[in-house]
């Protein structure tokens, strides 16, 4: 695998992404934004973003022209729940996984991005299955906050992180109160005292600015600084006697009080997320962004409301915890229904590992639109809820998950509908850059699809 | 019956002391007392159903076979024909319209903790790992199966699911007995057990024994740990095993029973199935010298992740392997998982199954089913089609519980477990829209008063909603 992937690392400093132009011509072209499939559309790349997307697109003469004639085309998935890159294996392998710190003294000062490793298996698996980008989040461990996730690629390159720091994650559910001690009033007062140690040390924090680099896009957004060059760790920057939080954890939540940085909630009765709405309200500042919310059909106007996003589980289903309770997979359509904007992500299911199941998930959902009483969504609807609908949660909509001109080139042409299981990525492309699809799986296929024995052992054919 | 054997061996007994009393003859052995095999029997009694056919629908029939615009007729709880659309429908019968629908047997899971480890998750209800010894073949799953797990209803109306095997946990080499229920609400786990379905025996290999026990310094801590420990077992369930083997020959005192061994023995004789968790081909070839060993047979792999490997040993020794689509990585046992590891099983001729191991997943079998067969065709895997597929739901799993003559295909005279889905149920959108046990309808998608509610649920928000 190693040696595939460094292969695929040459190839692509062979080619550089920015010269190519690619034109993927004769799909059935779905954007990510809600809408349906539209036969015979091209999807145009230039220097790894996309230049156009639909029917009627003129072809550049110099471009790479890659016929998709009966198949699908779409942005790439977006996971938008993940420890994607933090593990290559969950239980029992020393070093191999980098999802929480239990014994580290951290919390919301952790940044995710340098424990990103893209070689990872899963990294390639999910690429492989049109899985290219990724939100990852940290877990918690002995605090209710977990730290900063960041947004990843799954590109067979070096360069995994589109975006450190993109977000703080904390957990104000059942896993919040234990980790806050033992119960949900604890990890509120936790969470308050938080913002007051973060409020204090934003006085000595610099101005809100945007970036003066990167695309239009990039230029309008938020810029979090790295907290490790950050003026709120000098002599001058003064705390109170009385905190908990160490200077790090505080001053990392300073761009979470300014508004800087999304933050991302965890929770899943629907009285916790009435609570969230209420720190909406007194929090004017903070730019919150609801995860799981399995009860959220039973507040939905509310959260409409608010207007905050919501990145749900898909097809929770079962009362597998006390704030799970009236969980139903109709969650999801009955809160898009009542105007909430809500998309898809893997909340503590296999999420570093088979984040390529959003899809299945998403088809699911699509299916409920034929049992009688349930709510689902319509294909468009489903599509967007694992591309844009996660990007335009935390502010990267047009940049991923979409085919909207200017984003990332990420585009997976599939064997068929995406949102079928049955169908298959036949080329990814991140960034512009075809991607290899083998992997550590493929390699296996290959090496024992055929049994009996022959003049060398197994170890021999690769 | 039971009860029977039972008295008469008592009053032979009685009648022998008797004799010894009166008439002083030279010693001579009592006649053996049998032990009562089955002290927790099944009640189940199926739901009264309504003579039924299904016209005009794609059929699986579970066994390799399609049939397009299909005829299928139940009542009196079986299946009393199959056939085309030329097959005659007696007057009297409810005649469902399946065109664009299909009819497939009721999805069998051979590998679910529901009512072990229902929802919710829970340490008062976590009931499915003895994990006090790594020995406990003392231990039966049923003992510990809460018929109020919501999760049993969520298997049958989003999963077809009309069968399944409650195991043990895997945190031992001998994790304890299993049980086969049939998926319909009772008050009692009695009341759901398939009747006449044989036990299983729940056995571990790999890294969860010797993590759970090598963790807390105890045996055992490593895999040739795992080997000797079992053996060692083994080799007290024959001595076992013959002691009780002369006493049913020749009388004399009965030898004081032992619960983890009367259920080994039962392995031993082939009354029990082994259900053994092993993810690693080496490993399972391991397995598969020890059962040698001491005279046993292994039905089934479970979780066999590698068994793609060695498909050919499976073939060779009749052992099924129990399978996941996609699922890799979780822990070191599993990095090698591939996603055409269902087809190239089968392919290789062996018994190849979808499981679950998950609440979750357990709803969704069929597409785990779907997703297998596509990577297997795309990897151009010859031979593979949807019918041929559905034998890894149903009629595979049936075979690996020991239960293929009374269900999990439609032939008629079989169990009328039966499911109509509202589409194709290899595409991701497909759902079932009317579920049948032994003829009794206890799913309708059109009929929200027609799926279960359990206790846990009622009086909650959510109740009888979909789900």
């Amino acid at each position: 695998m190693i040696r595939a992937v460094v292969s695929a690392l040459l190839v692509a400093a062979a080619t550089p992404a920015a010269a190519q132009t690619i034109a993927i011509v004769n799909g059935l072209v779905a954007t990510g934004d809600g809408s349906g499939p539209v036969q015979g559309a091209t999807v145009l790349l230039r220097d790894g973003r996309v230049v156009a997307a639909g029917q009627g697109v003129r072809v550049p003469p110099d471009a790479q022209v890659i016929d998709a004639s009966g198949k699908w085309v779409t942005p790439g998935i977006v996971a938008g729940f993940s420890r994607l890159g933090l593990a290559d294996v969950d239980l029992g392998a020393n070093g191999a996984d980098d999802t929480s710190a239990r014994n580290g003294p951290f919390s919301a000062a952790i940044d995710v991005a340098p424990a990103i490793n893209p070689l990872y298996t899963p990294i390639a698996v999910n690429r492989a299955d049109g899985v290219t980008r990724a939100l990852v989040a940290p877990a918690t461990a002995k605090s209710i906050f977990a730290g900063q996730g960041a947004v990843i690629d799954t590109g067979a390159d070096m360069d995994a992180v589109t975006k450190a720091r993109a977000f703080q994650f904390v957990e104000l559910g059942e896993t919040g109160a234990n980790d806050a001690g033992g119960s949900r009033a604890s990890a509120h007062i936790l969470f308050r005292n938080a913002l007051r140690e973060a409020r204090e040390l934003s006085r000595y924090a610099q101005p809100v600015r945007s970036a003066r680099e990167g695309t239009p896009d990039e230029r309008s957004l938020p810029v979090v600084r790295n907290p490790n060059e950050s003026r709120v760790y000098g002599p001058e920057a003064r705390r109170s006697e009385d905190v908990l939080l160490t200077r790090f954890d505080a001053a990392a939540l300073v761009p979470v009080l300014q508004g800087r940085q999304y933050l991302l909630v965890h929770v899943e009765r629907a009285s916790d997320i009435l609570q969230v709405l209420d720190l909406a309200r007194e929090f004017s500042s903070l730019r919150i962004v609801l995860v799981g919310a399995s009860e959220g059909w039973l507040v939905a106007d509310r959260i409409a409301r608010s207007g905050i996003p919501v990145i749900a589980s898909a097809v929770n289903d079962l009362p597998a915890s006390f704030e799970q309770i009236a969980a139903t997979q109709s969650n999801v359509g009955r809160m898009l229904a009542a105007g909430v904007k809500v998309s898809i992500g893997m909340i503590d299911d296999n999420d570093t590992r088979q984040l390529f199941n959003e899809r299945q998930y998403a088809g699911n959902l699509v299916g409920l639109t034929k049992v009688p009483g349930a709510t689902g969504l319509s294909w468009g609807e489903a599509l967007a809820a694992i591309t844009s609908g996660p990007a335009k949660a935390i502010g990267m909509g047009g940049q991923i998950g979409s085919l909207t001109p200017g984003a990332h080139g990420d585009v997976v042409i599939w064997s068929g509908d995406p949102l079928d299981t049955r169908s298959a990525a036949e080329a990814v492309f991140i960034d512009g850059v075809r991607q290899p699809l083998e992997t550590h799986q493929t390699r296996l296929l290959e090496r024992y699809r055929y049994l009996p024995r022959r003049d060398l052992p197994e170890a021999y054919r690769y | 019956m039971v009860l029977n054997r039972k008295l008469s061996a008592a009053a032979l007994a009685a009648f022998s002391l008797a004799s010894c009393a009166a008439f002083a003859p030279p010693k001579k052995n009592a006649p053996a007392i049998h032990i009562n095999e089955d002290p927790y029997p099944s009640t189940y009694v199926a739901y009264p159903g309504v003579p039924t056919a299904i016209r005009g629908a794609t059929v699986f029939d579970g066994e390799g076979g399609q049939i397009a615009n299909g005829t299928v007729i139940l009542a009196d709880g079986k299946v009393q024909a199959i056939g085309g659309p030329d097959l005659p429908v007696p007057a009297g019968v409810q005649v469902i319209d399946g065109t664009g629908k299909f009819v497939s047997p009721g999805v069998i899971d051979v590998h679910s903790h529901l009512g072990d480890y229902p929802s919710p998750g829970v340490e008062s209800l976590s009931d499915g790992n003895e994990a006090t010894s790594p020995v406990r073949p003392e231990v039966w799953a049923e003992h510990s199966v809460w018929p109020q797990d919501p999760g049993f209803s969520r298997a049958l109306v989003n999963g077809g699911v009309t069968t399944l095997q409650i195991l043990p946990g895997s945190a031992n080499l001998f994790g304890g007995r299993s049980v086969v229920l049939k998926n319909v609400p009772a008050r009692t786990v009695q009341g759901m057990k398939f009747p006449g379905a044989p036990y299983g025996l729940k056995m571990a290999c790999g890294e969860n024994p010797k993590r759970v026990y090598g963790s807390k310094g105890n045996m055992p801590q490593t895999r040739m740990g795992n080997i000797a420990l079992a053996r060692e077992t083994w080799i007290k369930a024959v001595a076992y095993k013959r002691k009780w083997d002369k006493y049913y020959a020749k009388g004399g005192d009965m030898p004081e029973r032992d619960l983890a061994m009367d259920t080994l023995k039962g392995v031993l004789e082939g009354k029990i199935l082994v259900h053994n968790h092993c993810y690693r081909a080496d490993e399972m070839a391991n397995m598969i010298d020890m059962s040698k060993e001491f005279g046993y047979h292994i039905t089934a792999f479970h979780h066999a992740v590698e068994a793609y490997k060695i498909a050919d040993l499976l073939r060779d020794n009749g052992i099924c392997a129990v399978m996941w689509a996609d699922w890799y990585g979780f822990k070191m046992e599993a990095y090698d998982g591939i996603k055409e590891n269902i087809p190239l099983v089968h392919n290789a001729g062996a018994c190849a199954i979808v499981h679950s191991d998950d609440p979750n997943y357990i709803q969704r079998l069929n597409q785990e089913a779907a997703k297998a067969l596509a990577d297997g065709q795309r990897a151009g895997i010859p031979n593979l089609s949807e019918a041929v597929a559905w034998q890894w739901l149903s009629y595979n799993p049936a075979k690996a519980l020991g239960i293929a003559e009374r269900t999990g295909s439609l032939k008629p005279g079989k169990m009328a477990d039966v499911v109509l889905w509202n589409a194709d149920p290899f595409s991701t959108y497909a759902r079932p829209e009317r579920v049948w046990i032994d003829g009794a309808l206890m799913y309708d998608a059109n009929d929200p008063k027609r799926r279960p509610v359990s206790d846990f649920e009622l009086g909650q928000p959510g109740e009888g909603d979909v789900k």
